[in-house]
């Protein structure tokens, strides 16, 4: 009972200092509020000292350890056991057959999103023709079928032949030319079209770059991501894989 | 069966630059380099009158190693025609290996980070991250100075060519002055750069003996000439995009700088306008060295009349001047310099900057990035440390691959020549140093001793010692 009662004398104790300090007037009053003065600038440093332990301050007088030369500045260093982890992962991940890649989970494209169905026939009832909805690229010497028998259209409007591919280290992007379509992760057939979507591997040319190899010949092509929905916005952005 | 009947030859004795000397000599084919080498001498003593050193290229490729006779099987030459043969005068004297330490000198509380020894090879100054530059006594090898100044790891130190100043950057984009033999700051701070120093690198004594001006490069993308005497920005070299790594000053008055936007520019010391862009890299371009880097650096010493003491230089301005211009048109030669670049796509250019902008050479074979590269004192090779653990070494005029050499465990970080061209020290990342004889490209000495890994190492122009700072702490001497 006596906690019961004690506890809710305390609440109460709120109310009742606020009354005091509405309703006091003359001496009493101004003796009681030079006090209350004083105690709420205690409470406000308290609450200050408490913010700051919060926040986190930036240390300008100490030196941070860890010096190295210039030489080694720009670079992050690799903690030894770091190493040794990171070759291990790489044998489980050649062993499995899984390469890494800028973006490794993307959106299936499915069937009806990529391929629309054209109608042909005297009476539009025939829907065995498909046009390709997504960007695409096709090689140089490409030819059409004869329209009468090619199944899947690929518009004009949607042939790109160059990549804007953005070197990861660098940070620097080129307009590069694209060589081939490698691999689209929603389906094969899309990878023999050569239809472009986001996650598409692709090849392209660097011989701008002037990578050279061990032996001295010229890197002149490598693969790069795609990393935007070239649809929406009318070109092909990638990511080289380095 | 005797060997009387031994086949002859006929020889052409030819210097580097194709001039020939005397005329063709008949030759048994079983002769050895030492009387090829009384031969050379006693044509060339029109000339000189002390024996010089000397070694033989037939061709100019392959060198006269035990007889005449092993090269001209190897090569296939034919014998009815006159052979020419490239002689070399080697350095007169020899640089002895280091082979034990010293002393370990401790007294930074931080890496050390720079460690350079003074031109004449008298004073030794390291920078360290615990933002102090110290001075270090080499005839007693204890600690002489530490010069307090400035705020952030002290990222390069540059001797003057004189050896009267030192210069130091720091990460917090200061550079100080300061005087060896009272370890106190010279003229005030030079602030001005946004981003840290990465180089610093003086005007050779040839074009100014009194050392006045001093060129930086930051990672802000600028390159800033300090007038030392007034203590001010006295140019700014903007162009590159990105941070400058290596700023060099060339004997000819022109300033070449690498940058991580994956050039190179070449700028006029004199109006600091840029002569030209050499283009080709496919990465960060991480380190420059010029084919007179050692005479530039050494000015009016010259390591072959070092002492045991080793002592300061002596003369007026005039007399300095003189010599070290001496000094450096003999190096030189009659082509202009060569520079050499390396860069993270773990390629090597060769590149004659102040005529062409196509380079000479391209150099590949590294697996990972090279991280420094340095031409021999005497000009006729280069080498290039990389984080492949390998050091390679290249032919100095046309860039050729010559040898490799292997031993360490980890990334090499930095490497010094000797003197005489003879040895070649490398400091790793496996907190060991090797010394490395560049003649039969084997390993002639493994110095172990820091307890991490090293990150900086200098060889003194006088060849008597070496000295390596890490991330240990302390300052090794090595020595013979």
């Amino acid at each position: 009972d006596h906690h019961e009662r004690k506890r809710k004398k305390e609440s109460r104790e709120a109310h009742e200092r606020s009354h005091k300090a509405k309703k006091l007037i003359g001496l009493k009053a101004k003796l009681y509020h030079k006090q209350r003065y004083a105690e709420k600038i205690q409470m406000k440093k308290t609450i200050k000292m408490h913010e700051e332990r919060k926040t986190k301050k930036k240390n300008d007088e100490k030196t941070p350890e860890g010096a190295v030369p210039a030489y080694l500045l720009d670079r992050e260093g690799q903690s030894r056991a770091k190493v040794l982890s990171n070759m291990i992962k790489q044998k489980r991940k050649e062993k499995a057959g899984k390469w890494e890649v800028p973006l490794p989970k993307v959106r299936a494209q499915g069937e009806t999103e990529v391929l629309k169905v054209i109608r042909t026939g005297k009476r539009q009832k025939k829907a065995w023709k498909r046009m390709v909805t997504k960007v695409c690229f096709v090689g140089d010497g490409f030819t059409r079928k004869p329209p009468k028998y090619e199944r899947f259209i690929r518009p004009m409007g949607l042939r790109f032949k160059k990549a804007h591919v953005t070197h990861p280290e660098l940070k620097a992007t080129f307009c590069l030319p694209i060589l081939g379509v490698k691999k689209n992760p929603s389906s094969p057939l899309y990878t023999s079209l050569g239809v472009i979507t986001k996650g598409t591997v692709v090849e392209v040319n660097v011989s701008e770059l002037g990578l050279v190899t061990q032996g001295g010949k010229v890197i002149w092509g490598k693969y790069a991501q795609v990393t935007n929905n070239p649809e929406n916005d009318g070109c092909i952005n990638a990511v080289l894989l380095v | 069966m005797s060997s009387e009947d031994v086949e002859r030859l006929l020889i052409q004795f030819q210097d580097e630059n194709g001039e020939i000397l005397g005329s063709p000599f008949d030759v048994p084919l079983d002769i050895t380099p030492d009387k090829l080498q009384l031969v050379c001498n006693a044509l060339l003593q029109k000339i000189s009158y002390s024996p010089v050193p000397l070694a033989f290229f037939v061709h100019g490729e392959v060198e006269v190693v035990s007889s005449l006779e092993s090269c001209v099987k190897a090569l296939g030459v034919e014998t009815e025609q006159v052979l020419p043969v490239v002689y070399q005068p080697q350095a007169v004297f020899r640089v002895r290996a280091v082979a034990r330490c010293t002393s370990t000198l401790q007294g930074h509380s931080e890496a050390v980070i720079s460690v350079a020894f003074s031109p004449t090879g008298k004073y030794l100054a390291s920078g360290s991250g615990d933002t102090t530059v110290r001075f270090w006594d080499l005839t007693t090898e204890t600690p002489q100075h530490t010069s307090r100044g400035h705020t952030h790891w002290v990222l390069s130190i540059a001797w003057s060519p004189d050896g009267k100043k030192l210069a130091s950057g720091c990460k917090n984009s200061q550079i100080c002055l300061w005087d060896p033999v009272t370890g106190a700051q010279m003229g005030k701070t030079l602030t001005g750069h946004t981003k840290w120093i990465t180089w610093l690198c003086w005007e050779p004594l040839h074009l100014n003996p009194e050392c006045r001006y001093l060129a930086s490069s930051s990672k802000d993308g600028s390159i800033r000439i300090w007038d030392t005497v007034l203590g001010r920005c006295e140019k700014i070299l903007t162009g590159h995009t990105q941070s400058v790594t290596c700023v060099k000053w060339g004997g000819d008055g022109l300033l070449y700088t690498s940058s991580q936007d994956r050039t190179v520019k070449v700028w006029r010391a004199k109006d600091g306008v840029q002569c030209r862009t050499l283009q080709g890299h496919a990465h960060w371009v991480n380190t420059l060295a010029l084919s007179t880097d050692y005479v530039l650096r050494t000015g009016a010493f010259e390591p072959a009349t070092a002492t045991v003491n080793p002592q300061d230089l002596t003369g007026s301005l005039e007399e300095l001047k003189e010599r070290a211009l001496e000094r450096y048109n003999k190096v030189r030669g009659s082509a202009p310099e060569r520079l050499v670049s390396g860069s993270d796509d773990f390629t090597l250019f060769l590149w004659n900057p102040a005529q062409d902008k196509k380079p000479l050479a391209r150099m590949t074979g590294h697996s990972a990035l090279v991280n420094e590269v340095l031409f021999s004192p005497d000009t006729r090779l280069f080498a290039s440390a990389s984080f492949d653990k390998s050091i390679k070494i290249w032919d100095g005029r046309t860039g050729k691959y010559l040898t490799s050499l292997r031993g360490h465990v980890a990334s090499v970080y930095q490497i010094a020549w000797s003197a005489d061209s003879r040895l070649l020290v490398s400091g790793s990342s496996d907190s060991t140093l090797k010394v490395w004889d560049i003649k039969s490209g084997k390993l002639n000495m493994d110095l172990p001793g820091h307890a991490d890994e090293v990150y900086a190492v200098d060889w003194s122009p006088d060849g008597q010692r070496v000295a390596s700072g890490g991330k240990d702490k302390c300052l090794r001497i090595w020595r013979r």
